[in-house]
Formats: structure tokens, sequence, C-alpha cells
């Protein structure tokens, strides 16, 4: 028996969602006998990805799929990938010949927005249920979930022969890696998959991706988020400068995105990026239960509101009732002196 | 040029939802009921092309209880032609959900298949991918822009954790629509009237040869932690002193 994992990485680097899935595989692995954890890497000139997983501990298998038509991570190209390796229930290593009889009980990955448009199609094409955005493990086929908007967890049981999970990666802390990163001698093996044909349907065309020099929003430690009451884009200027005083992330609510403030990508909540830092700053949002979704993993939550029945307040550790306008000039000054 | 537009009917959004006591499920006995939100801006999205010129017919399919007949003529007063009603009152999985939807999509060959990315209830996330694999179409998820362009394509613009991505698909394709694709209208007086005319054609999961067959049991439905209720700070040097910053 095997879990597969499916890495997230950018081609150069794994992504820090994929050490959280780690922890939550491992977590499941404890729960059936003789499991091996499998990692399983897409991409196109992605060997230093490689290099990297050959880092972790506890991975018994590395399989990698290095070809030119995963430059881009298409769910058309992706799901029969998976499909095809959970289904043959095997693969053939290429070097020695040696046929591995491999029965995958699990197939998990995070819950990006890459994982989220696959999964569920390698589910369905396997005809097996999806379960998503799991934030804890039970036994091998019992999972806790948010629904409605996290005003609610469900604990959710499969009988499918095989689980398809996406990880809410704040849940989970990261697995970490050996110190012998990048180590040569690894014992991980590697699988290198043989090359698959373009599903031809679907192609990329263009990426218009946020470039911030700030640390990433799902794994920063402090994040700053700015609502409607920041009337304007040039106003999360002052934003900015605290970010960069805090070493922090910028987050927005969907009104902030909506009107215009901020990208997409900024956006937390129910529809948006989960977090869960050690500090949340919340300025100038109401707190709708959609935005609250996104923050309840943060250890310590700040409102700074001039409505004192906000229901952000609600949730807040630390309220200050006052005018965002005064109050962000003055603690930039503060951290100034402080600094 | 035909769309099939997906419709599920949930939990009002602005409803304060209640764990029920016994933790076997949420309380929905008298709680307001809606369009899933995502669901519709799908709607919408459709009916706007059709206005533009670039699709005849829009078609609006749902699969719920008898009441469900109610969201979907909210629907037709958008402007859609006409409605499918799957009846049942079971619980339908995302699966379940996405082979329905296979059959009608085989009965009425659309163009173009647009839901919701995702329902606010169970918040999966899982059905127009999952509709994509059966039908073998390619799948736009995310959308916050849709463009039709020769031969045969559909450009999508997707909201990803990094910003936005551009895909090309070839049609027929399945496309989940995100918050930002448009802003609903509110349907005029004369066009509720209007709806009341549309047709809605009835059946049901057994009349399309699907027998539900769902995969996962909730064992519990729990409240989640309450955050304790905060302090108050009365200046910035006390917030400062108090986060140690
Ligand atoms: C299906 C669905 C999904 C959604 N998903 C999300 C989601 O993922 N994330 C999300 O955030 N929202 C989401 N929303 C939207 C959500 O319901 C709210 O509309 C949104 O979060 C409100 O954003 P806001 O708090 O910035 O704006 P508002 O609710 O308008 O609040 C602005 C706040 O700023 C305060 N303010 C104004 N001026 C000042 C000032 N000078 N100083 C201090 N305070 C000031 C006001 O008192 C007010 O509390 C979703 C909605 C739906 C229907």
């Amino acid at each position: 028996m095997a879990i597969l994992i499916v890495a997230d990485h950018d081609n150069h680097t794994l992504q820090a969602a994929t050490f959280s899935v780690l922890t939550a595989a491992s977590e499941i692995a404890k729960h059936i006998r003789d499991t091996e954890l499998h990692l399983l890497i897409i991409g196109d000139e992605c060997q230093s990805v490689v290099a990297m997983a050959q880092g972790i501990t506890g991975l018994s298998k590395i399989l990698v799929s290095d070809h030119q038509i995963h430059q881009y991570p298409l769910a058309e190209n992706i799901a029969p990938l998976i499909f095809s390796l959970v289904q043959e229930q095997g693969h053939c290593n290429d070097e020695n010949r040696v046929f591995d009889k491999v029965e995958y009980s699990h197939i998990i990955t995070s819950a990006g927005t890459t994982g989220k448009d696959y999964q569920p199609r390698v589910a369905a094409l396997l005809d097996v249920a999806q379960i998503s955005d799991i934030i804890s493990v039970e036994s091998a086929d019992t999972f806790k979930r948010p629904i409605y908007a996290g005003k609610a967890i469900a604990t959710v049981q499969s009988s499918d022969a095989i689980k398809v999970l996406t990880v809410r990666s704040s849940a989970f802390t990261a697995a970490s890696l050996t110190t012998e990163l990048l180590a040569i001698e690894s014992q991980v093996p590697v699988v290198a998959l043989a090359a698959q044909a373009d599903s031809g349907k679907s192609a990329f065309i263009k990426a218009e991706l946020t470039q911030s020099s700030r640390p990433e929003l799902t794994t920063a430690k402090i994040v700053i988020s700015g609502g409607r009451g920041m009337q304007n884009a040039d106003n999360f200027e002052l934003l900015y400068t605290l970010a960069d005083q805090l070493n922090a992330a910028v987050g927005a609510s969907r009104a902030a995105v909506d009107a215009g403030f901020v990208a997409n990508d900024l956006q937390i909540g129910q529809t948006g990026k989960i977090v869960a830092p050690e500090l949340y700053i919340a300025v100038g949002i109401s707190g709708a239960i959609q935005h609250v979704a996104g923050i309840t993993g943060s250890k310590v939550i700040v409102a700074i509101n001039n409505d004192p029945d906000a229901p952000i307040f609600d949730v807040a550790d630390y309220c200050l009732v006052a005018d965002l306008f005064e109050v962000l000039p003055e603690l930039i000054a503060v951290l100034k002196v402080k600094d | 040029m035909k769309i099939l537009v997906a419709v599920k009917r949930v939990v009002d959004h602005k409803v304060n939802v209640r764990v029920k006591a016994d933790e076997t499920g949420i309380e929905t006995a008298n709680v307001k009921m809606a369009i899933n939100p995502f669901c519709e801006i799908a709607i919408e999205q459709a009916v706007r092309f059709k206005e533009q010129g670039s699709v005849d017919e829009v078609v609006l399919v749902c699969i719920g209880p008898k009441e469900a007949d109610v969201q979907l003529r909210a629907g037709l007063a958008f402007g859609a032609d006409r409605a499918i009603l799957i009846r049942t009152d079971e619980e339908v999985q995302s699966l379940d959900v996405a082979k329905i939807l296979h059959k009608i999509v085989q009965e009425e060959l659309p163009d173009v298949v647009l839901l919701g990315k995702q329902a606010i209830d169970t918040d999966n996330n899982q059905t127009g991918q999952m509709l994509a694999a059966l039908t073998n179409m390619p799948q736009g998820t995310f959308a916050s822009n849709i463009v039709f362009s020769v031969p045969n394509t559909v450009k999508v613009t997707r909201e990803v954790d990094g910003g936005l991505v551009t895909l090309a698909l070839s049609l027929p394709a399945v496309i989940t629509v995100d918050l930002r694709l448009n802003i609903p209208r509110y349907a005029s007086l004369p066009n509720i009237m209007k709806a009341k005319r549309k047709v809605i054609t009835m059946t049901s999961p057994v009349s399309l040869g699907v027998s539900l067959s769902p995969r996962l049991t909730t064992l519990k439905v729990e409240s989640p932690p309450v955050r304790q209720a905060g302090v108050k700070v009365a200046d910035v040097a006390e917030l400062v002193d108090k986060l140690q910053l």
C-alpha cells in the first residue's frame, strides 16, 4: 500500500504547502499497516524540485513526470496521468526493469487553486468521491472539513477504496527537510515516468502573476489586511509601509478586491485564501462571515475599525475602535522610532 | 450556440446557519433558501452572452426538491429560456451531481456548461471539474473573464493563487465561475412575469438512469471552536505594548 502525494511547486522549488500535506499524509499512514509515502512531481525542467524532495525523510519513492506539456499545470493533462498511475497500480522503473506493484490508498495534495482544479477530475475518472479541504485526519477513511464558510465542521467517512483528498495546509504543521537537503546520495529512489501526449483540449495562453517582495500570504507570520474602509488603492500604501516594517504579508477583503484597491490573489476568506499567521491585523474590515472563514486559524487577531459594533470585534483578541487614518500613520511612526 | 447552466439551491448566504443540537447537521427548517451566489453569476453571464448575440439558448438545470422551482423561476426571470428540474429529496453528492449533469449534457449537447465554482453550503468546489472528466471536456475553473473566439475556442481567465492565468479551451467546455466575473442583475417585474410562462421540465435521477450512490457518510457536524472575546485597547501605544511589536 502507498499514499500518493502530489507536490506543489513552480518547477524550481517545492512550495511550503507540500510540507503540510506531507504531515497530513504521515498522519494517515499511522492508521495503515505497511504503507509507503510516494511523492509525485509533475512539471517541466523540474530537476531542482526533485533534488529538494530527495531531502525529505519518510518518502519511499519519488515519481517524476518531467515533460514540456507540464510547463503549466493543466487539469486535462494531470488528471489522466494520475489516473493511469493509480489505475495500473504499478509502474515500470526503466533503469533496472523492475515492475513495482503498488496499490494507492490515498491521493493527496494541497487545497490550492491547482489541486482544487485537478483533484476532482482525478476522482471522477476513478469513480470515487473527492474530499476537499481536510483540516484533520481522524483515521485512514475519516476526516474533518469545514462547511458553510467554516460555520460548521463536518466529520466525513469515505467508503471508496481510493481516497482523493485536498488538504487545508494551514491546518497542518509543515514537515521538515533533512539537513541533507540536495543530498546527491539520498536514499529516496526517483522513478521517471514515461512521457504522455498532450490532451489537445486546453492550452496555456498567459499568466499575470502578482510580483511581491513581501512574504507569501498563506505562510507569513504576520498578515495585515485592508477592507472597504481603506477607501482606495492609494491608501493601501499605508498598509504596505506597515507590512514592510513588520515583515508582514498584505491581504484584503473581497470588498477591497471588488472595488479594485488590490489584486484578486490578496483576497482572504471562504472563497479566497485561508491564512493562519501568528498575528492577523484587520483594518477597515467589517468581519463578514465569509471573510472570517479565512482567518480563524490565526493565533492573535487585531481589529481596527471605527464602528464599535463591527462583527470583526467578536473574533478579535485586541480591538481598537478608532479611525484607521489616524491609527495607521501613528503605528508606522511608533514602529519607525523603535526600529 | 447553447449554454447549459447548473443551479444549486442552498441556504441563503445571509442566513447565520446553526448546527443542530444533536450534531447531525445544519438547522435548515424554516431557513431562507436561495440560488447559490456563484450559480447566480453563471446565470447572469449566460444571459449576457445571449443579449450580446453570441449565444442562442440558455438552459438552466437544477437537482433538488420540488421547491427548487422557485430558484429556477428566479433564474428564468434573469432571461434564461427554459429549465430542467431533476427532482429528488435525497442528498446528492458531487460525483452523483456530475453523473446526472453528464446525462443532461448528452441530451442537450450544449457548447458550454457554466457552473458556480463552489456551493456555499458544502464548499466542495468539485462538480464542474468532475463533469469535465465524465464528458471528457476541457475545464476552465474559477473564471473571472470569458471570451469566445474562433475557431471554436473560448478563452478563460482564471483566478489562481498567484494572480490570473488565461487558458484557451476547445468547445464544448466546462467553465466554473468566480465572484468577480459579473454582478448579477435584479430581475425586472415584466421579466418575472414572463418567467412564469417559461417551461420547467421535470425529471428524476432514476428516469435519467442514474442511481444515487453516496460515497461519503457525515458522522458528525459540530460548531467550530469559539474564539474568546477579546479586549479593547485604548490607543496605538497600548496595542503596540500588548503585541510587543
Ligand atoms: C458567496 C460569497 C462569498 C464571499 N467570499 C468572500 C471572501 O472569501 N472574503 C471576503 O472578504 N469576503 C467575501 N464575501 C463578501 C463578504 O460577504 C463581505 O461583503 C466582505 O467581506 C466585506 O468586506 P469589507 O469588510 O472590507 O467591507 P464592509 O463590510 O463594507 O466593511 C468596511 C468596514 O470598514 C470600516 N471602516 C470604514 N471607514 C473606516 C475608517 N476610517 N476607520 C476604521 N474603520 C473604517 C467600517 O466600519 C466597516 O466595518 C463573499 C460574499 C459572498 C456572497
